[in-house]
Formats: C-alpha cells, sequence, structure tokens
C-alpha cells in the first residue's frame, strides 16, 4: 500500500507510538514568537527545567507586535529576547530585522522537504508549501517543543485536493483557498492535512502556495501540504546549493517525499478554476464567501494589505497594478505592511512603495499588526475593512469592526473605489 | 486530577471562535489569572452576558467545532482561572482540543442527539463526568446519563496532569 508525504514524513520521524493512533514525532524545527512563548519560558523556568532540546533547531521572532507599543508587550518582547540570548539562539529576530514568522522563516531557508516544524501559532500550517508537515500547537505543546523536541499527534488522514484548469486573470491563490474552504467549511477538513495536487499547483509560485497552505486551518486542517519540486528547489537553491551537486539533483532527491501513486486518501476533491472568479468573504466565518461581483458597491472604511497570508513581494506587486498612477478614495484609509524587510526592500527597489505611497498608502513595518487587532490599523465598532489576511471573526481587527478578507488585487481595487469592487477592471 | 464536574453553562452555537473565547488584545498578559475577567467577552449570543452567566459554572455545553480559530492556549486558560475543567461538545478544533489534553483538562465530545438532551435539561444542570467509567450524568428537569469514549493517549495525558507532565517521564 502506497503512502502520502504526510505518512512518508510521519515515519521518518516516529519517536514512539504511545497507543495506535498516536503517534510522538521528533521536530526539525521549533518556532516560537512573542504572545505564545513567554508563558512558556516562565513555566519552565518555574519548574527548573529551562532548558532547550537544540539550540540550532529553535527559531525565534518578535513579530505580533512590534516594535512594542506598550509595557506589556516590553515585557513580552523582554522575556523572549532574554531567553533567546541566554540559550544562544542564533536565529532570533528583532526589531529591524523581524517579519512575519510564516513569511520571515521560509525566507531564511529554514523550511525543507520532508522537516516536520510546529509553532504556537495556528497559520504554521503555511509551511506546508515546502513539502514538510508543519503544524500549529498550544503553548504546552510548544513548551515540551522547546524542551524534548517532540510533538504528538494523531496518525494523519489527508484530503487529496486537485487543482485543474488555469486561473484567470486577476484570479489568485486566496481566491483558490477562500472557494475550497466555502466548499469545505470551517470544519470539513478538521484533523486532516489538505494535499494541494495539480497543473494549477504546480504552476504557482512558492509564495502562492504559502496562501494556499496558509488559510488550510481555516478549514479546520492541521496542515496543508504541497509536493516539494523544481519551484520548491529554486526557491530554496541558495540555502542547499552545498547539499546538492546540481538543482536538478535537489528536485530528484525532493521526489522521496511525493505521495505514492497507490496511496490512501482520507477523501479526495477537484476544482476546476478556469471560471472562479474573485472571491471575498461576506460575514464572521472564513468559509463564508461570495463572488465579489455580489458584493459590488459594499462601501470599506479602511483596506490592509499584509499578513501571512498575503504580504509578500508577489502580493504587492499585484496590488501596485491597481494602484500605479491612481489615488484610493478620500473615505478609505489604506495600510501597506510588507511581511518581512527583505520583501519591504524589495518593494522599495522595484519602487512598489512610492506607488502605494502616491496613491495615499500608510506603509508600516513588518508586523502581524491590525490582522488580528493588535496594533497598526485597529477597527473601531462597526467599521469596515477589505483585508488580505486570513480571518474574519467578529472582532478579530478590533471590537465591533467587519473584516473582508480577499486577494491583493481586491483589495486595491476596493481602496480605489472606496467599496468592495471588481478589480478585474483595473487591469 | 483536576474537578470534573459543576454547573453547565450553555453555549448555544457552533464554530465558536479563539477571538470569542479571549479576544486577542488580551494575549499580552503573561499571567493566567490576568484573563480571568474576559472569558468570553466577544461571544455574541441572544441574552448572553458573559460577566454574569460564567461565575459558579463547571462545565461549557456547546455545538460543533468549538475553539476554532487561532493556537491560543489562552482560551483554554481562561476556562481554567475561572474552574471550568471540561468542555462537552458536538466536535472540536484539533489545537484546542488538544490544549485541553496537554493541560489536563476534558474535551468530551457527544453525538448531536446527546448534546440536543443536555440543552433540553433547562438552565440549572450540575454535570459530573467519572473519568474511569467514561461516563457523565447530567442533573436538570430530568437526569441523564452518556458514554463517551477518550482516545487513550489524550486519556494519559488527562490523567497525568497534562502533556509536560507526561513527555517529562516518557520522553
Amino acid at each position: 500500500m502506497g503512502k502520502t508525504i504526510t505518512e512518508k514524513i510521519f515515519d521518518a520521524h516516529r519517536r514512539d507510538n504511545p497507543t495506535p493512533d498516536n503517534v510522538i514525532l521528533d521536530l526539525d524545527v521549533v518556532m516560537c514568537h512573542e504572545i505564545t512563548t513567554p508563558i512558556a519560558i516562565t513555566d519552565l523556568e518555574t519548574r527548573g527545567m529551562d532548558r532547550v532540546f537544540d539550540p540550532d533547531k529553535i527559531k525565534v521572532v518578535i513579530d505580533h507586535v512590534t516594535p512594542s507599543k506598550d509595557s506589556k508587550t516590553a515585557t513580552q518582547a523582554k522575556i523572549l529576547r532574554d531567553w533567546a540570548r541566554r540559550h544562544k539562539l542564533r536565529d532570533f529576530f528583532d526589531v529591524g530585522r523581524n517579519g512575519v514568522c510564516h513569511a520571515l522563516f521560509p525566507e531564511k531557508g529554514f523550511i525543507r522537504p520532508g522537516y516536520t516544524v510546529i509553532m504556537g501559532d495556528s497559520h504554521t500550517c503555511t509551511h506546508g508549501a515546502f513539502g514538510a508537515f508543519a503544524a500549529g500547537v498550544g503553548t504546552t505543546d510548544l513548551e515540551v517543543g522547546i524542551l524534548k523536541g517532540v510533538c504528538s499527534f494523531r496518525l494523519p488522514k489527508t484530503i487529496k485536493i486537485t487543482v485543474t484548469g488555469s486561473l484567470p486573470k486577476g484570479v489568485y491563490a486566496k481566491d483558490v483557498i477562500l472557494s475550497i474552504i466555502k466548499q469545505l467549511t470551517v470544519n470539513g477538513a478538521t484533523d486532516a492535512i489538505m494535499e494541494f495536487v495539480g497543473p494549477v499547483v504546480e504552476k504557482m509560485s512558492m509564495e502562492s502556495r504559502m496562501t494556499l497552505c496558509n488559510m488550510a486551518i481555516e478549514a479546520g486542517a492541521t496542515c496543508g501540504v504541497c509536493l516539494p519540486d523544481r519551484v520548491t528547489a529554486e526557491y530554496l537553491w541558495p540555502f542547499i546549493k552545498d547539499e546538492y551537486a546540481s538543482l536538478e539533483q535537489a528536485v530528484t532527491d525532493f521526489k522521496q517525499w511525493h505521495s505514492d501513486p497507490d496511496a490512501v486518501y482520507w477523501k479526495q476533491l477537484a476544482y476546476d478554476v478556469s471560471e472562479l472568479v474573485p472571491q471575498v468573504t461576506y460575514g464572521f466565518k472564513p468559509d463564508e464567501v461570495r463572488d465579489v461581483t455580489e458584493m459590488e458597491g459594499r462601501p470599506v472604511d479602511q483596506v490592509y494589505l499584509g499578513s501571512c497570508t498575503n504580504g509578500r513581494i508577489e502580493d504587492l506587486r499585484e496590488a501596485a497594478k491597481v494602484l500605479k498612477g491612481r489615488t484610493i478614495a478620500d473615505t478609505v484609509r489604506g495600510i501597506l505592511s510588507p511581511a518581512t524587510p527583505q520583501v519591504y526592500n524589495q518593494a522599495l527597489a522595484e519602487g512598489i512603495i512610492s506607488i502605494f505611497m502616491e496613491a495615499g498608502f500608510c506603509v508600516t513595518n513588518p508586523t502581524c499588526g491590525a490582522c488580528l487587532g493588535m496594533s497598526t490599523g485597529v477597527l473601531a465598532e462597526g467599521e469596515i475593512c477589505a483585508s488580505t489576511t486570513n480571518r474574519n471573526f467578529n472582532g478579530r481587527m478590533g471590537k465591533g469592526g467587519i473584516v473582508h478578507l480577499m486577494s491583493p488585487l481586491s483589495a486595491a481595487a476596493a481602496a480605489v473605489a472606496g467599496h468592495l469592487t471588481d478589480p478585474r477592471k483595473y487591469l | 486530577m483536576k474537578n470534573f464536574s459543576g454547573k453547565a453553562l450553555f453555549l448555544d452555537r457552533s464554530d465558536i471562535n479563539t477571538d470569542e473565547i479571549i479576544p486577542a488584545k488580551y494575549l499580552t498578559e503573561n499571567t493566567k489569572m490576568a484573563l480571568q475577567p474576559f472569558v468570553l467577552e466577544d461571544l455574541k449570543l441572544g441574552g448572553f452576558d458573559p460577566r454574569r452567566d460564567v461565575a459558579g459554572k463547571g462545565v461549557v455545553v456547546t455545538r460543533a467545532n468549538f475553539g476554532c480559530g487561532s493556537s491560543r492556549e489562552h482560551a483554554v486558560w481562561v476556562f481554567e482561572v475561572n474552574d471550568i475543567n471540561v468542555v462537552i461538545a458536538e466536535s472540536f478544533a484539533r489545537i484546542f482540543r488538544q490544549n485541553m489534553y496537554n493541560c489536563g483538562m476534558l474535551a468530551i465530545e457527544l453525538p448531536r442527539e446527546e448534546i440536543n438532551t443536555l440543552f433540553g435539561l433547562g438552565d440549572d444542570v450540575e454535570i459530573s463526568v467519572d473519568l474511569a467509567k467514561g461516563e457523565l450524568t447530567a442533573k436538570g428537569s430530568k437526569s441523564v446519563t452518556c458514554r463517551f469514549i477518550l482516545n487513550e493517549f489524550d486519556r494519559k495525558l488527562v490523567v497525568a496532569g497534562g502533556w509536560l507532565a507526561y513527555a517529562d517521564k516518557n520522553y
């Protein structure tokens, strides 16, 4: 019987089987940020267990509220910073070098095909784009991960999602994943892996694959995953060039992780995206999704472009296509938050930051910020935001605020129009 | 082990997410106890007032996909510091469910019909859980006993008092 990519990764990392249904996995990477890690650190200290299993496998960033906005967030940052220094964690990213974890860590080459990764952050599923098993966990799982380098999981079951056809102009990975979540619903993939395959996924950049995998959690999935291929190898090449004689060899090596043709899936779904139009959420759940054409004219107060879902260079480039030579509506506050310093720098070099600023956008430093209503763009009661983020929960971006999720192109179009609108007319 | 009994707090909606259980703005707290006043602050349910309705309750009874959204264990701790150590639901989001067991707390899944039965017992319902027997008893307008199945590993975590204690002993 064949195996899925996730079953192969589990096989390669199995430390223990405490019961037939549960697996203890050895971890390749444990990632930490300042919101969910400090309580783990202080708990370990209190217990007299202030140790780390392997300083090279722990990656640390301050990203959710940065630079710190008040005494409490400054304390969280300090706990994390002091801990990273104390244990000589080489990969620690502080103010000036920090960015949104799920955009920053891939850029640094920390995630490889076949890896097991955890973080105290639900969007850790993003890293499955590299052919890894990456799961969001709570603080206790994180604490054990830091201390022992292991984490427990139930045996994986996989939904194979084949994406066929070709993406129409103005339609992106974000629209694809929103339409998939709409059909799966917010718990349609609970306890499952969403394996994205097919010609549309194969053609996607790593940035787009990360967008796809990033929102797997919004259907309840443990992880999203794409099969590692030439696109993966090219992205990782600067980091792996000493390990392989050629790019070709890396591509061949990555195939060891590919799901077997006779692998057994829990469910199999197929989507033809050739007729897909830009998608947007309308309610307080990420599965409440409509064609943007059905939401035409809904006014917005704020447009937010950024986050681990859509704050990468490719996202900024697409939005800039709409914003170039245009200004945003007087009634709209536009906020751009490039996800990492590298994205910011690249956008500066390409003139994209100028395009945003001339259009009337405010540009913030890289941070998670407004996505979860912590800083840099919190909504007031009753305000509406067109956002490239991943959650439209009630109050997510500020108490009483309303969020519509969409692609960077659709968000830029909403900024120019002052209301939700079909972005394709600006292309 | 923790106390697994108490008066029921009924939350009659599916997909209650972690932002509703504890809004992100409170994630800057560095102690679990500081979260206590903010439990379920952003949950909009007809007539529900968290400041009035949570006090004195020990068990949450709710619908499907409870705890979806963020990985924040604060959503579990905020119940713990309000003396609620059991959540009974039709189903859970994975991370929330694991966080419960990891903290030595109980996430119990029951079929929809039995959840409906619990919701039909009135407003004043006392629930007690017998972990060894895999049984819970709810006393309201009448008395009901439900069998539940706990994954064997999850049961070990609850008995051990959580994942850290279990992992430290075994790995």
